[in-house]
């Protein structure tokens, strides 16, 4: 093994270098600001790199893989972070720093990256467990973050307890696959895999544990609690980058590693796509609350991802892959408004948004961007990606699947235009003032909004992904 | 011909959606309003210019007119046989559709300078009404389905802040959502039909699709579904998208209510343009409907549009508002377009359904476009929608009157005013191919004409009324376009259309059956009759207009039986007996329905609340049931 195989792990020797520097930096810099700077500076360079040519290939033995299509999700991936720091970027400064313990922050988060890399990476089940384990447990002591809030650390607790649980679970799982086929290398685990009992028991076992990351009912309760009681930017992180690294994981193992109990794992997905959907959109109409409300509606565009999955197709991997990333810009749009906002004046609630447009007429168009693509409303790219997993579902005929994801989809639209009737339609009584955001809360909402936009109405980026969608490994 | 400059037409609308949106809180209320008006106005005259040269300068080649690409772009490479592209369709409706949309559009813009003024927001209502204009005119243009329902979307999304203008009263906020919500959820119907089209035809484009021949149908509608071809369901899919636009029964439920919206909003929506897009559809893809399965798709557009007609026509006759009344009008005239594309053939004079419902989108659109700005004006003069506060209006509101009588006359369908051509041809139409829906027709006619006629002599004549000296008539920015549509509702009639839209876009030569005219006139005039009977009592009517009426007036009159008769069966029977519980079906069957579906959900949403305790050993116990359950599941049921 030469040097030139361990560039194959480019992306995460780079980001341990982002997160030694910061920790240097931390050391030997005493202005709290700076170090800030440098972090999202650094993180940024390491995006840009992230976003080079890479060689593809495996290591050790096939535990380390990367092909184009992985190496596509974690640049997704960054310019997602990229978008958190920056509209975190405020509450840090005025808050963490002064409490000292912004550096931290941004090594905690960048190790749970880091974590999240080595799992879509992952070759072996002891690598994706490695991963899943550090994507999970530093965001415990993110969720808990806020001290000085007791529902911060309620919060931490019930998501490192729910957390651990799901990670318990799914290592039983593994060693009853481990049981049954004698190996933890996906390539060899997915030619010796049948349908016994134990091995049925065992895929079980070990996809509860994904499905708590991609919170799908019933494994969803941590959601709603642990994103209310989180720090914003730490929520949106949770309900974006996490989430979509946990779907890609899924999509990964079932499409690769359980292609032989796909009849199983189909029927499998119908019913937990259509419990996933109606429950996080019944949940979300009744929300008052902004976090909890996205939580929900987290939940529910979880179920309408399962519709791509269950095509299992390399058509399906496009579209997963395509709506993931449209999700992850239109929901940290979502976020950064409702970051913005409790920020700067402490307000949560749908009710507190009444007349913003008449206050704030950017904050709520790019509220009203991104609660339509959530809603799945052209021209916006939510709607294409909706469009495009339904597609992939009738593909392969489940007609009665798309229908029923077409009645969620209208009840979904009810939930977000209470929020859009409520920031341009509605007369507030005590409206949220005018203000302004700073430049950095900007340029997050900014590259959010572009995102929407863009990767929606500029079609080489789904004929890209549609190149590179497959799980074949060199 | 080169039409490329024809993108302009929906850009300069969005433009100036662009400017007032963005600056609505620099540029003052007379700029945007002039604003507004001038962009359409520009593209109102690139659309006549499109239609000269479309129709005059190049006209036929090889016999008929040619369906044009101004330009076409593959957008997206979906799968390697199924692309989605954008650009610009340039072919007989969508021509006459720029003339409709835009004309109406300018209208209503410089309508409402007169309007809207003095209300808050008034730039935000210009920038409103340019997006819609932009997204009406992209969804007329489309080259493709996909493309298609990207506008019709955005037609939704912006009719949504238009109904929804007047933020402050809690009922337009309802009926905005309700009406976004209920078109969307056809909508979805829509989707999933244009998804199956889309699988099975292996393109989404309009000339592709309505171009196959025999042996690539034969293909298609092979694959088939309890003994209908999928493409048959989906074209039916289709319809359910463009019924819940059109406002076809049972989806019509959003319209009355879509009345809070500001009058002249109504005008342009719920007359003219968004209201007519599922006829403009049917009309796309009519090729497809008129030869999958033979038509089945159509024989059920047909019906469903006959029954709205009627269902609609009897419920106007209660309305006491008069914006409900042009509603369900509007939802009745559209039934009747959707009829005659049902009862339509192909080729050549067969076509002639087709070249009708066309015909009476247009006139449609001009007069039922006045109506709605003659009762704006009423209503801004006298403060209310209610029948009963109006009343001897004519000397207060002179060029309303006429122009409202004008237009009342045309979609009576009285002669040598346009309805009555437009109409007449449905008619025909429905005659040559199924006999019951022509008497359906046929009977919507008198009732059309009779409760028109009770608006009008309930507003116009009827009991005189003192109003405070504030009521006077309207300013010339609101009467100019009323007088302008007024001479379109004349003057829609003489156009010949049969020569220039045609469902093979051939043209024939159209003529009037006179024999056919005579029956729907004699219908006519009868309505028209009793609604004056009824309605115009308390006046003294100038003894002329009592002598052009007079047979009519003396048969129902004095005859003291007759008179006991129609009474009796107007209303004893037709309003208590049918009207009253067609009415209350709507209300409680029909709109309860929906309600029931909705305060479903939420209720199921309040009882599953107790699961999230925030207790985190009951979430792992969840936790483990699902394991367990899933398991279960797996194990022993699959």
């Amino acid at each position: 093994m030469t040097i030139e195989n361990f560039l194959l792990m480019r992306n995460e020797i780079s980001l341990l270098a982002v997160i030694l520097l910061i920790l240097i930096g931390e050391i030997f810099v005493s202005n709290k600001k700076t170090v800030i700077n440098i972090a999202i500076i650094l993180f940024i360079v390491h995006t840009i790199i992230g976003f080079l040519p890479l060689e593809i290939g495996k290591l050790f033995g096939g535990s380390f893989r990367t092909n184009e299509l992985v190496h596509f999700f974690k640049s997704v991936l960054n310019v997602g972070v990229i978008i958190v720091l920056l509209q975190a970027n405020d509450w840090i400064k005025e808050k963490l720093s002064i409490e000292n313990k912004s550096s931290e922050f941004y090594i905690l988060l960048f190790a749970t990256l880091l974590g999240m890399y080595y799992m879509i990476s992952a070759g072996d089940f002891l690598m994706l467990f490695i991963g899943i384990e550090l994507a999970t447990i530093p965001t415990a002591a993110l969720v808990a973050y806020e001290t000085s809030k007791k529902k911060s650390a309620e919060a931490g607790i019930k998501f490192i307890l729910s957390a651990a649980l799901a990670t318990g679970v799914s290592l039983f799982g593994i060693s009853m696959l481990y049981a049954s086929t004698g190996s933890i290398y996906f390539t060899e685990v997915s030619t010796l895999l049948t349908n016994t009992p134990l091995a049925v028991l065992g895929f079980v076992f070990f996809f509860a544990g994904i499905a708590f990351k991609v919170s799908l009912v019933p494994f969803h309760f941590w959601t709603a609690d642990t994103y209310e009681g989180a720090p914003i930017s730490v929520a949106s992180y949770l309900s974006v980058i996490s989430k979509a690294s946990a779907v890609f994981v899924m999509v990964m193992v079932l499409f690769t590693v359980f292609q032989s109990l796909s009849a199983i794992w189909v029927n499998m997905i119908y019913g937990i796509a259509i419990a996933t959907m109606f429950i996080g959109n019944l949940f979300a109409l009744r929300q008052q609350n902004m976090k909890r409300f996205l939580a929900y509606s987290s939940i529910a565009q979880a179920g309408f991802i399962l519709l791509g999955m269950i095509a299992n197709t390399d058509l399906g991997i496009t579209t997963v892959v395509y709506f993931a990333a449209i999700y992850i810009f239109s929901n940290l749009a979502a976020f950064g408004v409702v970051q913005s906002i409790s920020h700067k004046t402490g307000k949560e609630n749908i009710d507190d948004y009444n007349g913003l447009y008449r206050t704030n007429p950017k904050m709520s168009l790019v509220m009203l961007m991104a609660l339509f693509s959530l809603a799945g409303i052209p021209p916006v790219a939510g709607f294409f990606g909706k469009f495009f997993l339904f597609t992939a579902a009738a593909s392969k005929g489940y007609y009665l699947l798309v229908f029923i994801a077409v009645i969620n989809v209208t009840i979904s639209l009810y939930y977000y235009l209470l929020v859009v009737q409520a920031m341009f339609l509605r007369k507030g009584e005590n409206p949220i003032p005018f203000y302004k955001n700073s430049i950095a809360a900007k340029a997050g909402l900014v590259i959010a909004v572009l995102g929407i936009f863009v990767i929606g109405l500029y079609s080489p980026i789904y004929e890209y992904i549609a190149d590179i969608s497959n799980f074949v490994f060199k | 011909m080169d039409y490329s400059y024809t993108i302009l037409i929906p850009l300069l609308p969005f433009i100036t959606f662009l400017i007032l949106g963005l600056g609505s809180f620099k540029i003052k209320p007379n700029l945007a309003g002039l604003i507004g008006s001038a962009s359409l106005g520009t593209s109102l005259i690139l659309s006549l210019y499109t239609a000269y040269n479309y129709f005059i300068k190049v006209g036929k080649v090889d016999g008929a007119y040619e369906a044009v690409y101004a330009f076409k772009t593959t957008w997206m490479n979906f799968t390697p046989t199924l692309h989605i592209d954008m650009g610009i369709l340039i072919d007989p409706i969508s021509v006459m559709m720029l003339i409709v949309v835009t004309l109406i559009a300018f209208l209503v813009n410089v309508y409402s300078i007169g309007y809207m003024k003095g209300d808050t927001g008034f730039t935000k209502f210009f920038a409103f009404l340019s997006l819609f204009s932009f997204s009406m005119l992209g969804l007329v243009l489309a080259t493709n389905l996909f493309q298609i329902y990207i506008f019709w979307e955005l037609v939704g999304v912006s009719s949504f802040l238009l109904i929804g203008f007047y933020y402050t009263k809690p009922s337009a906020i309802i009926a905005a959502k309700k009406a976004f919500i209920v078109t969307r959820f056809a909508d979805l119907f829509f989707l999933i039909g244009i998804l199956l089209m889309g699988y099975y035809t292996g393109t989404f484009d309009f000339a592709e699709l309505t171009s196959a021949d025999s042996s690539q149908l034969a293909e298609w509608t092979s694959v088939t579904f309890m003994g209908m071809s999928i493409i048959t369901f989906s074209l039916i899919l289709i319809f359910i998208g463009g019924a819940g636009k059109s406002a076809m029964f049972p989806l019509h439920i959003w319209l009355p209510d879509a009345m809070e919206g500001p009058t002249p909003v109504s005008a342009l929506i719920h007359a003219a343009t968004m209201v007519v897009a599922g006829v403009y559809l049917v009309a796309r893809l009519f090729n497809v409907y008129y030869v999958a399965d033979d038509g089945l798709a159509l024989e059920v557009v047909a019906y469903v549009g006959a029954f709205s007609s009627l269902f609609a026509a009897i419920i106007a006759l209660t309305q006491n508002d008069i914006k409900r009344v042009l509603a369900f009008s509007t939802m009745s005239q559209i039934g009747y377009m959707m009829l005659a594309l049902g009862v339509s053939g192909y080729e050549g004079h067969d076509g002639l359904g087709y070249m009708a419902s066309m015909w009476h989108l247009f006139t449609h659109a001009m007069f039922k476009g006045l109506l709605f700005l003659a009762a704006g004006s009423i209503i801004h003069a006298v403060h209310s929608n209610m029948l009963k506060d109006m009343g001897s209006l004519r000397k207060k509101l002179p060029i309303t009157h006429i122009t409202f009588l004008i237009a009342t006359l045309a979609i009576a369908g009285i002669p040598f005013f346009s309805g009555f051509f437009s109409k007449d041809e449905i008619l025909l139409a429905a005659h040559h191919h199924n006999k019951f829906l022509y008497f359906v027709g046929l009977f919507v006619a008198g009732l059309t004409a009779f409760y028109m006629f009770r608006l009008y002599f309930g507003i116009f004549w009827g009991k005189e009324k003192t109003y405070s000296d504030k009521v006077h008539e309207n300013p010339k920015s609101m009467t100019i376009p009323l007088m302008i549509l007024a001479f379109m509702s004349i003057a829609a009639g003489y156009i010949p259309f049969s020569k220039y839209i045609t469902a093979d876009r051939q043209g024939f030569e159209g003529h009037i059956d006179w024999n056919m005219a005579a029956i729907a006139i004699a219908t006519a005039v009868l309505g028209i009759a009793l609604a004056y009977v009824f309605y115009k009592k308390e006046t003294n009517y100038p003894e002329k207009v009592t002598k052009a009426f007079g047979i009519f007036y003396k048969w129902a009159y004095d005859k003291f039986y007759m008179d006991e008769l129609y009474f009796f069966i107007t209303r004893q029977i037709i309003f208590k007996r049918i009207s009253a519980p067609f009415a209350w079906f709507d209300k409680k069957i029909i709109d309860g329905t929906m309600d029931l579906i909705g305060n479903t959900t939420v209720k199921t949403s309040e009882k599953i609340k107790g699961t999230q305790s925030g207790r985190v050993q009951d979430y792992a116990m969840y936790f483990i049931g699902g394991i367990v359950v899933i398991t279960m599941v797996v194990k022993y049921i699959m």
